[in-house]
Formats: structure tokens, C-alpha cells, sequence
């Protein structure tokens, strides 16, 4: 925009994945100011925790090093992590917000060099491969983690050893003391972009997730294949760590569904077609099969089908399995169903089965926008004519090269938002 | 221009005071490398440190900087002194994380202090060879926006545009506006509960911006030229008989896309063998007529097949999916419906696509009784009571039946609308006067007039975390123009293409680059007494940034340059350079490692990483505490394009035994952020053997690899094993000189 007032506005983004980051870096690389506030210790959202994209089969790291580099160097950024927006007053143009910092219980004085967390005698779950392995209780997130600033988890905070770390940091960053604050910031338009969540697979009761070891979700999968995953990228099952040679994935779990999620996700049929090259390029004797209702490889990722259909070693079935057993011995998940396309009845063995989840979005959940007048569909994404803009899966479910395109375009439409005196 | 000043700051934290003799390296950069202020601090990240830094430039006039800490990645913050003279030498995370502790041992404790030393060398040459960049700025830069195609694509970038208050000119090539959607009916739902067709948007878009103060319209307009670069691109547009040069700053290409030629479908589909057998298209044409009827007859159209993926995903037509066709086709049996309540509607689908919450718009078309069938079109006849006959494979329920319908509509494809060429096959400039028609843009361009193609003749990004990422600086293909796309996607592309035709104006305006390098002011400059217009530069830039003049001399344009430094790399007279980034520069630093005589028995590798991926991954390695050879030493680099041969002879000439290069995946799924720079190093190293021949070494003495950002488990193994390979040949006879 044209005039200094305008330029003087902050455009709030809140939440640091791909949309998020997006829609920040953009923005500011236009000349505008950008709060960026992110609930966890660490930018890059869910896709961070991918292991490869699809088509190109290539690293998230990769682009969000870019992306991190964007926000380095450019001093119009300011990030806030471990932080949430609690409240939203004013109208577009002239915000008020209140946001809440929580804990680090370390500061920015950290160097990264670990001492901490090599002394630390505590592990956790580990949120960030969905708890299938444990963690130290301080540390960075992930081996890519930025910022790189370590972070305590809050309960260990408050343990006597939390304490004694105090000392072992050389640059005395650690204080277990830290408490929770909340500031106020004036912005002038808002963007909404905290993304998604897996559904939650235990909801589908036939498939057993929870109660059968070998039945994983799509994005347990990709910590699993992920070098930095509970295995170290090796694909071994939990049950008795046998290598997955024999995997089934089955689509539209829980989604198109109107049980569940009654909409499409969009990306799964091509996340279970990038799984399953991630099967057949570590054990090349691999069987990959793909239970589908419709394969919704869009536009160009038609290619990315081709590509994947042509390996003889993927069997792909028409249907929608009935339900999940388990062989009581082997432990081998058995699905069970109707092949839609020629009638005939099966009950096949797996040495792993994936449910291919889609996506719930968090504002309806766990990131509902604290704001008058939001404007949410059923399903709970933010859609148009509320106080804020939504973007990415906050809007629609995408796939990652769609959810930069849309952060892209909400960087605009929040630039000529905070011009707007409402 | 004030002196430079240098000042080296070494920190002792995070272990290196104890690991290294902090002494004899401030010797190295106060005595050997003579700089001015040299000093050390326990934790010179710590508010301390800064301020023992900023004292000594308010008060020692030093303006440069050398710290010499962690890596560059870490603590950008803390050491932002906002300079353009400042380097890290990364003391911690590539010395002493990865290698052995020398505390014990006392080769380990020299080999530390030698890595540390070079390094601290290399750092000080490099300061001292950097210049703080000029900004390319010129007076002449526009900041207005062109929009070529005036459909919903083009429509919605103009407007977009033009209320962030810049200026838009939109050219569109027929004389009226609305393109493709302007012959729709209805629109797919956007808005919940996503079950109810919307108005079709594009008599608001045109009225928004044919009254737009900020947006000037061609209609029935042809370019015939585009020349210049951002913020100087001087467009010819052709418009009732006249002829218009306009200079802009951007340009969004949203030329939308053509419809496949339904002559050349299969036969079995019946097109054209009778009238009733109709494209999408017209079935929309009809629909916003009002009347829905046989095309033979004139009698209403009640019941109608529709066969999706009409020479679509299939190998002898468009082998992709053009995404909105399935949506469209329900849309469709949906109009059907709504006028006829006895209306029978057949969907003959192969994957039914309806992704997101377009999900519950196909329920609804099964809620009003659209009948679904997975299945193809086997043959089509005119039935005896008029209409058709067609006979159908359901592939789920029924297998062959034969429907009695009016019409059958077949779902045709978006296929390219822009002009695209291979960029290794470019269109010479300046040859047939009927290229105003054949190309959009007409980009007088050296590497052509088109825009470089993907794939299926879409000039799409091949960047999944950037998709507006282009090979042609400042030209955003948006809409279907780019990727086959629906209505929605279209509007939300433009907006985006809008606001990155925004941000390269102004960054154009502060001589700042894009993506990647976003706001590096740094850009090529050359000696132009010595070229010998051997074109390699004008060939190899991967965005098309150098054109030719007649007699071959590069022509650079700055404000089209990314900053790879492809074009430093392909000169071979070495006279392409940059003010913080030079031939001399990495010649210089490599030159500075101290190469220990061949009976010490400690070879040297130099390692050339690219600084996207291979510099985080090598952190990553540091990180771990994985160990590497202490014989390696590292030299970041732009991009694996900026790597000039020159480089690899010099490091043999000075006595290094091996070089290993580390840069990005290259091929179909490249992931080098230039493109192409990876790919050309490669090709550039296939001619070293001649150097290596001459100078009578071994040709695996060099060798170039493919780094992932995420390789840090398998790096340790490439780095060190390749190391070894060195240590069994006999060392590198050049030591001696």
C-alpha cells in the first residue's frame, strides 16, 4: 500500500506452519510488519514432520531452511513461539490482542550446545514422532528445530533436577522459574493459519488403532521413515520389529465419512502413493496394497500416480475395508472387506497396516479463533466474512505447494486488511 | 567510500577456549593476517560480547567483522549488527563437533588448531576481499503491474493489484472480458453448507475493474514485444490498429487455458458424428441460454449422459487431470435436475475427484438422484427416436448396458494457453514476423521468447514450498494458465501472483533480489575488456538474466538476476564477479589454507558445500558430534553454479590432494533452488580431467556429490570415505611449490 500510515500496520499471522510461514515471510518481503505467533517451541507446523514431499520426494527441511533464512534476515519478522493468541478486540484495521507467552524455562541466552540435555536423567514422550519414542525433557524439538533455543517440558520444570541444571548451563540460560505472561499488541489485520491435526484413529473402532501394535496412521508413517523417527528410518513394526515388507494402506479412514470426517482431505491418496515408495525403495522384495474408494491424484500429481502405478509391486484394490483383525500369534493386522469391483471377499495379512487420516482442522478444536464474529463451516475450517482471514488447511484442506499459493495470497488481503480502518 | 576496519572476534564459549589455544589464533588474524582489532570473549554471543563488539565500532572505527563463533545459522540475531561486511567462522559446529577431542591426544589437539587456524585464514582473506554492495538502483523503475488475459484469473490479479493501490494494465486478446467463465452458467459452491451453485463471479469482477481508476484496459490486444527486466520492462501492445509501449515493474500471466480439440477424441466417444454428442462447454453455453435441449432437435434435453476424463489421464491424449472437470460434470447433472424435475442424470466417472469440501456437493448431486457409475463409454449411436444410444461398461454393477439418453457431454481438458519452450531448445529472438501471434509475451529474451515449460507444455513452478517460483524474474503465471485448476483455486493463484507482481517491484525498488536470496543487494558486474564472447554466461543463467549484444558481449540485466552466480562460475576468464562474492575471493581462501608438507603426512580435501543444503546438513553432522576427517576444509558456496573450474585448479596448484563438491539433487526432481546450477557444475566438472591430466593427477582426485539437507547420518560416511580414498594415493606432488 502506498501510504506510510497503511505500511505502519502489523499484520498478525498466527501459526508457523507452512501457511503461516508463508503468509508471514511474503508479506514482510513486501515491506510490511509481521508478528508471527506459533503454540509450539518451533516453526514449521505439521510439515516438519514429513519425511519427503510428494511428486519430488524430496526433503520439507530443504524449503524451510529457505524459509528460515527469509525470517533471519529480515528484520520486519518478529517471531513469538510457545505462544498463543487468547483474545481478539477492535475491528479490522485496529486490532488489540492479547497473546500468551508460556514457559520456555530457557532464554535466548541458549547456544544450542546440548550440555543440558546430555545431563538431563528425564525422558518423555515424544511429541514430536507422536510419542513412539522417548525424548530428554529439555532439548530442541527436532534435529532442524528453529529457532534452535532448547525448551523444558513444563511438568519436568518443576522437578528437583530441573534445578540442578541451572548450574550445568555454561551461559546461564536455564531458569525453571519462568512463568507464563501475556502482552497486549496493536495490529491491523489478522490472519488465521493454525492448520491441522491428524484425525484421531481411534475413533474408527473397526480398525483397531490402539488396540492392535501393527496398525499405524499415515503420519506415524512418516515419522517412522523419517531418519530422525523412533526407528532411525528403518521401517520395522512396533510389535516385534520385524521389517515391513508386506504393508497395506487404507484410504478415506475416518474421511468422506459422515461419522467422521464427512469431507475429503485432498492429499491422502497421494501421501499413501509417496508411503508406499518409501516401502518398495528400502526393501526392494516389499508388496505394497492400496484399499481406495477413488484415487485423487489432481492435476499434475496425475504423473505421481503413473509413476507409482507402474511398479508391479502395488496391488491397488477398489474398497473400502470393513474392518481391522489381528492374528493373536503373529500379531499381523488382518483387513477384511468386499473388492467393489469384482465382488470377490478377502481377509489378507499385513505386516503393517496404515490408516490414511485426514485432516481435522484445529480451529475447530484446539485453536478456535477468540474473536466475535468468526465465520466457521460445519467441519470447523474458517471461511470467509469474519473478523480474520483463514488460510491454508485453516480454510480448505491443501496440499503444501496449494497452502503456499494460499499464503501467498492471504499475505495480500491482510496487507490491504490493515489498511482498512474499520 | 570509509576504510574498511576489520575486527575479529573469536568467542571461547561452548568449549572452544578449551579445545584451542585461543592465543595462538588471535596471533593468526592480529600478526599473520594483519587484522586491526583482534580479541576474544568467553561468551560473545552474551550481552557482553555484543557490547564489547559495538564498543569497538563507535569507538575503534572498526566497520567489518569476523566472528568467530558458532555456525552462521545459529545467533543471526544477536550478531545482526546491520553491516554488509560481516562473516562467521564457525569455530564450534564444524571444528569442534566434529572432530576428535584433542584433550588427551596430541595430533587430535594439532589437527583441531589446524582446522581452526585455516579456517580463521579463510575468514580473514574473505573479509578483506569483500566489498558492500551497491544497490542496482535506477530512476526509471516502475512499480506498475501488467496483466495479461482478462478472464477470472487476470480479472482478479488486476483488481487485486489495484486495491493494494498500485497501478494494473490488463491486455486481454478478445474484445471482451471474462475469458472462459464469462460462458459459464453457475459456479461450483465456496461457501458452506457447499450445496448450493453460486453466481457465476465474473460480471462483478468485470464491473470492479472496468471501474477501477487504477486499472487501465486493452481489449483486443496483442503484445508484440516485451523487453527490459523488473521495474524496466517496456511492453509493445498492439490495440485497434495502434501501437502502445508501456513500462511496467511485473507481470502475471493469466492467459487461462484452451479446451482439447474434441475432434481428436476417440471415436467410440461419437463426437461429431451427431449433434447431440456435446463438449462441457457447450453444455454450459446451453445452460446459461436457459434451455437444455437436444441439439438435433430442439427437444428438451431430459435425460443426459456425462463421461468424465473425455481424453483425459490417457496417454494418447492429455496424460494429466485438469482437476475441476469432476466438479463441473456435477454441476452439470445439477442444472439438468433443477429444470427438469423428471430430468435423468448419468455420471460416467473413472476416479471421481471431488476433494475438500467439494466432498458435499457430490453428495448432494446423489441426494437429487445424479446416478454415479464407474465406467467408460463403449459406443455411441443416434437412436431411432432421435438422440442417442449409448452403450456403457459400468465397471461396479451392471458391466455392459445400453443408456437411452439426449445428450451426451463429454468432460474435455484444460490444455496450455501459453507459449512454452524447452530452455535447452529456445526460440531464437528476432526471427518470423508472426511470432506477435505465436508467443504471449514475445520476451526478447537471449534464452528465448516463451516461458520455460515444466511440464505438458505448463510453465507451473517445479518448487512445491514455492510455487511462484519462476525461471523468468517478475513474470507470475497464475490460474490455469500455470496448472490445470478450478474457478476457486484460480482466484486464490491470482491473488498470490498479485501480490508477488507487488513484492518484485518493490524489492526491485531497494535493489534488493527475490526468492531465494531475498534482499541481497549484491549483484554481477564484469570486466568487459576481458571477454571473449565465448557466451557461456548468457547460455547457463538458469533465469535468463544476460541477453547478447551482436557481437556476443553479455548484457546483464540486475533487477532479472537471483544472485546464483551461475554466470561467475561458466566464465573461464574469470571476470564476472560480485562485490561480496568473487573468482578471487574463493581463489583467495583456498589459496590461505596452510597445506602441510608431503612427509607430515596430513593431506588436505578441500570441500566445496552448497550453503542451501549441504552448509545445514554439515551442521546437522556437528550436531550429532558425528567425527570427520581432520583433513577436510570447507568453503560454502552460493550455489554449486557459482563454482568456476578455476577453483579445482587452484586447489591442486596449491597442494590440496582431493576436492569433493557438495551440491543439490539435479535431474527431473531437482532441488537446487537456481534450477540448474547443480546440474551445470556437474557438466563443468566432466571437462576437470583435462586440467587433472595436465597437471598429471588422478582423475578421482575430484569428485562431486549429491547432498540432501537431511543426509547428516550418511555424511560422516562420504566425507570420511572419500577422504580415505585421497590418503591412498600418493600425496599431491604440487605441495612442494
Amino acid at each position: 500500500m502506498a501510504d506510510d500510515q497503511a505500511a505502519g500496520q502489523t499484520i498478525l499471522v498466527v501459526g508457523g506452519g507452512i501457511s503461516g510461514l508463508t503468509a508471514a515471510v511474503e508479506a514482510a518481503e513486501v515491506g510490511y510488519k509481521v508478528l508471527l505467533v506459533e503454540k509450539d517451541p518451533h516453526l514449521g507446523g505439521r510439515v516438519a514432520q514429513h519425511y519427503q514431499y510428494f511428486p519430488k520426494l524430496c526433503s520439507p527441511s530443504c524449503g524451510l531452511e529457505i524459509n528460515y533464512q527469509r525470517v533471519k534476515n529480515n528484520p520486519l519478522i518478529r517471531v513469538m513461539t510457545l505462544a498463543e493468541v487468547e483474545d481478539i478486540q477492535g475491528t479490522e484495521g485496529n486490532y488489540t490482542v492479547r497473546i500468551r507467552q508460556n514457559p520456555r524455562f530457557v532464554t535466548e541466552k541458549c547456544t544450542g550446545c546440548g550440555d543440558c540435555s546430555r545431563a538431563c536423567t528425564v525422558t518423555v514422550p515424544n511429541p514430536f514422532n507422536f510419542g513412539m519414542n522417548e525424548i530428554k525433557a529439555i532439548r530442541a524439538s527436532h534435529a532442524m528445530a528453529y529457532p534452535g533455543h532448547y525448551f523444558m517440558d513444563a511438568a519436568y520444570a518443576r522437578s528437583a533436577e530441573a534445578q540442578t541444571l541451572v548450574s550445568v548451563c555454561p551461559v546461564g540460560a536455564i531458569d525453571p522459574n519462568m512463568s507464563a505472561t501475556t502482552l497486549e499488541e496493536k495490529v491491523g489485520s489478522i490472519v488465521w493459519a493454525t492448520g491441522w491435526q491428524p484425525y484421531d484413529a481411534e475413533k474408527i473402532q473397526p480398525y483397531g488403532f490402539g488396540r492392535f501394535a501393527n496398525v499405524s496412521t499415515n503420519m506415524r508413517f512418516e515419522r517412522l521413515a523419517n531418519t530422525y523417527g523412533p526407528t532411525g528410518g528403518t521401517l520395522t513394526r512396533p510389535s516385534d520389529g520385524k521389517e515391513i515388507k508386506n504393508i497395506a494402506f487404507i484410504q478415506c479412514a475416518g474421511s468422506r465419512d459422515h461419522n467422521h470426517l464427512p469431507f475429503c482431505s485432498r492429499v491422502c491418496c497421494l501421501a499413501s502413493m509417496k508411503q508406499a515408495t518409501y516401502v518398495r525403495s528400502q526393501f526392494p522384495d516389499a508388496k505394497v496394497t492400496i484399499y481406495y474408494i477413488d484415487l485423487r491424484a489432481m492435476d499434475r500429481y496425475e504423473g505421481f500416480q503413473k509413476k507409482v502405478e507402474a511398479d508391479p509391486s502395488i496391488t491397488w484394490i477398489k474398497s473400502k475395508p470393513a474392518r481391522i483383525d489381528e492374528d493373536p500369534v503373529t500379531k499381523d493386522p488382518i483387513v477384511v472387506g468386499e473388492n467393489t469391483l469384482t465382488g470377490v471377499r478377502y481377509a489378507d495379512p499385513y505386516d503393517m497396516v496404515v490408516l490414511a487420516t485426514g485432516m481435522e482442522p484445529n480451529s475447530a478444536t484446539t485453536a478456535r479463533v477468540p474473536a466475535q464474529a468468526v465465520a466457521y463451516d460445519e467441519y470447523g475450517f474458517v471461511v470467509k466474512g469474519g473478523q480474520v482471514l483463514s488460510t491454508g488447511c485453516t480454510a480448505t484442506p491443501l496440499d503444501v505447494a496449494a497452502a503456499v499459493q494460499a499464503g501467498t495470497a492471504v499475505a495480500l488481503k491482510a496487507i490491504q486488511s490493515a489498511a482498512r480502518r474499520g | 567510500m570509509e576504510a574498511k576496519k576489520i575486527g575479529c572476534y573469536i568467542c571461547t564459549g561452548c568449549g572452544i577456549g578449551e579445545a584451542l589455544n585461543v592465543a595462538a589464533l588471535e596471533k593468526v588474524a592480529s600478526k599473520e593476517q594483519k587484522i586491526p582489532v583482534t580479541k576474544s570473549h568467553p561468551f560473545l554471543c552474551g550481552t557482553e560480547g555484543i557490547a564489547l563488539i559495538r564498543q569497538d565500532m563507535a569507538n575503534e572505527g572498526v566497520n567489518a567483522l569476523l566472528i568467530a563463533a558458532c555456525s552462521h545459522r545459529n545467533k543471526t540475531d544477536e550478531f545482526e549488527f546491520n553491516i554488509p561486511l560481516l562473516d562467521r567462522v564457525d569455530l564450534r559446529d564444524k571444528v569442534l563437533w566434529v572432530l576428535e577431542d584433542g584433550s588427551k591426544d596430541s595430533t587430535a589437539k594439532e589437527d583441531l588448531q589446524m582446522m581452526a587456524a585455516d579456517y580463521l585464514r579463510m575468514g580473514s582473506v574473505k573479509l578483506k576481499k569483500m566489498n558492500a554492495p551497491d544497490p542496482f538502483l535506477e530512476s526509471g523503475f516502475s512499480k506498475d503491474v501488467l496483466v495479461v488475459g482478462g478472464g477470472v484469473a487476470g480479472l482478479t490479479a488486476a483488481k487485486e493489484v489495484a486495491d493494494t493501490g498500485y497501478r494494473a494494465i490488463l491486455v486481454e486478446k478478445s474484445d471482451q472480458l471474462g475469458g472462459m467463465v464469462a460462458r459459464m452458467h453457475k459456479t461450483t459452491p465456496t461457501l458452506p453448507p457447499y450445496r448450493t451453485l453460486e453466481d457465476n463471479p465474473v460480471q462483478g469482477l468485470i464491473a470492479a475493474v472496468e471501474g477501477h481508476s487504477r486499472i487501465k484496459i486493452y481489449k483486443g490486444a496483442a503484445i508484440h514485444k516485451t523487453q527490459g527486466a523488473p521495474g524496466l520492462f517496456d511492453v509493445t501492445i498492439h490495440a485497434g490498429g495502434t501501437e502502445t509501449t508501456e513500462r511496467v515493474g511485473s507481470i502475471v500471466l493469466t492467459t487461462g487455458y484452451n479446451l482439447y480439440d474434441p475432434a481428436k477424441l476417440d471415436k467410440k466417444l461419437g463426437y461429431g458424428s451427431s449433434p447431440d454428442v456435446v463438449t462441457s462447454l457447450e453444455f454450459e453455453e446451453m445452460a446459461k441460454a436457459g434451455k437444455i435441449v437436444r441439439k438435433s432437435d430442439g427437444k428438451p434435453a431430459k435425460r443426459v449422459a456425462f463421461s468424465l476424463c473425455a481424453g483425459q489421464r490417457d496417454s494418447n491424449h492429455l496424460e494429466y487431470c485438469s482437476a475441476a472437470c469432476c466438479s463441473y460434470s456435477l454441476k452439470h447433472a445439477l442444472y439438468l435436475m433443477e429444470q427438469y424435475a423428471d430430468a435423468s442424470a448419468y455420471i460416467l466417472f473413472q476416479e471421481l475427484r471431488t476433494p475438500g469440501q467439494m466432498e458435499e456437493f457430490y453428495r448432494r448431486v446423489q441426494e437429487e438422484g445424479g446416478v454415479i457409475i464407474k465406467g467408460d463409454v463403449e459406443k455411441v449411436e443416434k437412436a431411432a427416436a432421435g438422440g442417442l444410444t449409448v452403450q456403457i461398461h459400468d465397471k461396479l454393477v451392471r458391466g455392459k448396458e445400453q443408456l437411452e439418453v439426449d445428450l451426451l457431454v463429454l468432460a474435455t481438458g484444460m490444455v496450455s494457453s501459453v507459449d512454452t519452450t524447452d530452455p535447452n531448445n529456445p526460440s531464437p529472438v528476432g526471427q518470423v514476423a508472426e511470432d506477435a501471434a505465436r508467443y504471449v509475451l514475445n520476451l526478447q529474451y537471449r534464452q528465448g521468447r516463451s516461458m520455460p515449460e515444466l511440464k505438458w507444455g505448463f510453465p507451473d513452478s517445479h518448487f512445491i514450498c514455492f510455487p511462484y517460483e519462476t525461471r523468468r524474474t517478475g513474470i507470475y503465471a497464475a490460474g490455469p494458465a500455470r496448472r490445470p485448476m478450478g474457478i476457486a483455486e484460480t482466484i486464490t493463484d491470482a491473488t498470490g501472483a498479485a501480490l508477488k507482481a507487488i513484492q518484485v517491484v518493490e524489492s526491485v525498488a531497494r535493489g534488493a533480489a527475490v526468492h531465494p536470496r531475498s534482499g541481497d543487494l549484491s549483484y554481477p558486474s564484469f570486466r568487459a575488456e576481458g571477454c571473449t564472447q565465448c557466451k557461456r554466461c548468457t547460455e547457463e543463467c538458469p533465469f535468463g538474466a544476460i541477453n547478447e549484444d551482436e557481437k556476443g558481449n553479455p548484457l546483464f540485466n540486475p533487477t532479472r538476476c537471483r544472485r546464483c552466480g551461475t554466470c561467475m562460475g561458466a566464465c573461464p576468464q574469470k571476470i564476472i564477479s560480485f562485490a561480496n562474492y568473487s573468482v578471487d575471493m574463493i581463489g583467495s581462501m583456498l589459496k590461505e589454507v596452510e597445506v602441510p608438507a608431503e612427509d607430515e603426512e596430513k593431506p588436505r580435501i578441500l570441500l566445496f558445500a552448497c550453503v542451501n543444503d549441504a552448509i545445514p546438513a554439515l551442521d546437522m553432522v556437528g550436531q550429532n558430534r558425528s567425527k570427520l576427517s581432520p583433513y577436510i576444509r570447507i568453503i560454502p558456496l552460493r550455489c554449486m553454479g557459482s563454482m568456476n573450474l578455476v577453483w579445482v585448479a587452484d586447489a591442486m596448484s596449491s597442494g590440496f590432494d582431493g576436492v569433493l563438491l557438495m551440491g543439490c539433487r539435479h535431474g527431473d526432481d531437482y532441488q537446487c533452488h537456481n534450477v540448474r546450477g547443480s546440474s551445470l557444475a556437474e557438466t563443468r566438472l566432466s571437462k576437470v580431467s583435462e586440467t587433472l591430466d595436465r597437471l598429471q593427477l588422478e582423475s578421482d582426485r575430484v569428485k562431486m556429490v549429491e547432498v540432501n539437507i537431511m543426509d547428516a547420518d550418511t555424511l560422516p560416511q562420504l566425507i570420511n570415505d572419500f577422504a580415505a580414498q585421497i590418503a591412498s594415493l600418493a600425496p599431491n606432488p604440487y605441495k612442494e611449490f
